[in-house]
């Protein structure tokens, strides 16, 4: 398979894992896509520092060949597909009591 | 100097999550074993991937920029800890968003008491 296909696969595979495994429904909250924004533009800026700088490469045969600051949009994809399933798994831990106390909540 | 391209990846997103730490207590490092069984089968399968698509040629590492530390499968050193410190930072960044937003009750976390 090529890495356009694992990243297509990989995001709906997260979006199922948070709704039937986890049951967390993370993809339906504001909370993880407020998450998700502040994170996405630091994802920008280490694909651009790993590509541009050419320590990791791609090959042109695997991907679309479409990039976003110099690295390849499956790697959106990819960095969606990790950033969901830990955030899903972490508030499902949570949900059973698994090391819930959080810190003190602003105002 | 060169070699320590990837690395200086790494250490700025540990940079840019860390403080949070610090300053808005988020507690994640406090609650080590719930961020690892969040992190560890989660990065399992990434690694996984990660495996598949050196196999397969998908990607490579500049041998210059990588510190030459080896795990299994060949897989970059860099790699392990990209798939510890980058979900580190994102569960850092959902409980600093948490931090602020939990007394508003329009804000659910699917965690809740």
């Amino acid at each position: 398979m090529s890495y356009t296909q694992l990243a297509l696969m990989a995001v709906p595979v997260a979006i199922l894992f948070d709704l039937f495994i986890t049951r967390r429904r993370m993809i339906l909250r504001r909370a993880f896509w407020t998450s998700y924004a502040i994170i996405l533009p630091f994802q920008l800026l280490t694909n651009w520092w790993l590509t541009s700088r050419e320590i990791v490469m791609y090959r042109g045969e695997f991907i679309t060949g479409i990039r976003i600051a110099s690295a390849p949009i499956e790697d959106l994809l990819f960095g969606f597909a990790l950033i969901l399933g830990v955030i899903s798994l972490w508030i499902f831990w949570g949900a059973r009591g698994v090391q819930q106390e959080r810190g003190k909540t602003l105002e | 100097m060169l070699k320590f391209g990837y690395l200086a990846m790494i250490t700025f997103t540990i940079l840019g999550s860390f403080w949070l730490e610090i300053f808005l207590k988020v507690g994640v490092l406090r609650r080590i074993k719930r961020a690892l069984l969040s992190i560890l089968p989660v990065a399992s399968i990434f690694i996984i991937w990660d495996l598949y698509a050196i196999s397969r040629g998908h990607w490579h590492f500049d041998a210059e920029q990588i510190l030459g530390i080896f795990g299994f499968g060949g897989i970059p050193l860099e790699e392990f800890l990209f798939f510890t410190v980058v979900p580190l930072a994102a569960i850092m960044t959902i409980e600093a968003v948490g931090v602020v937003k939990r007394k508003n009750e329009k804000w659910k976390f699917g965690d809740e008491r």
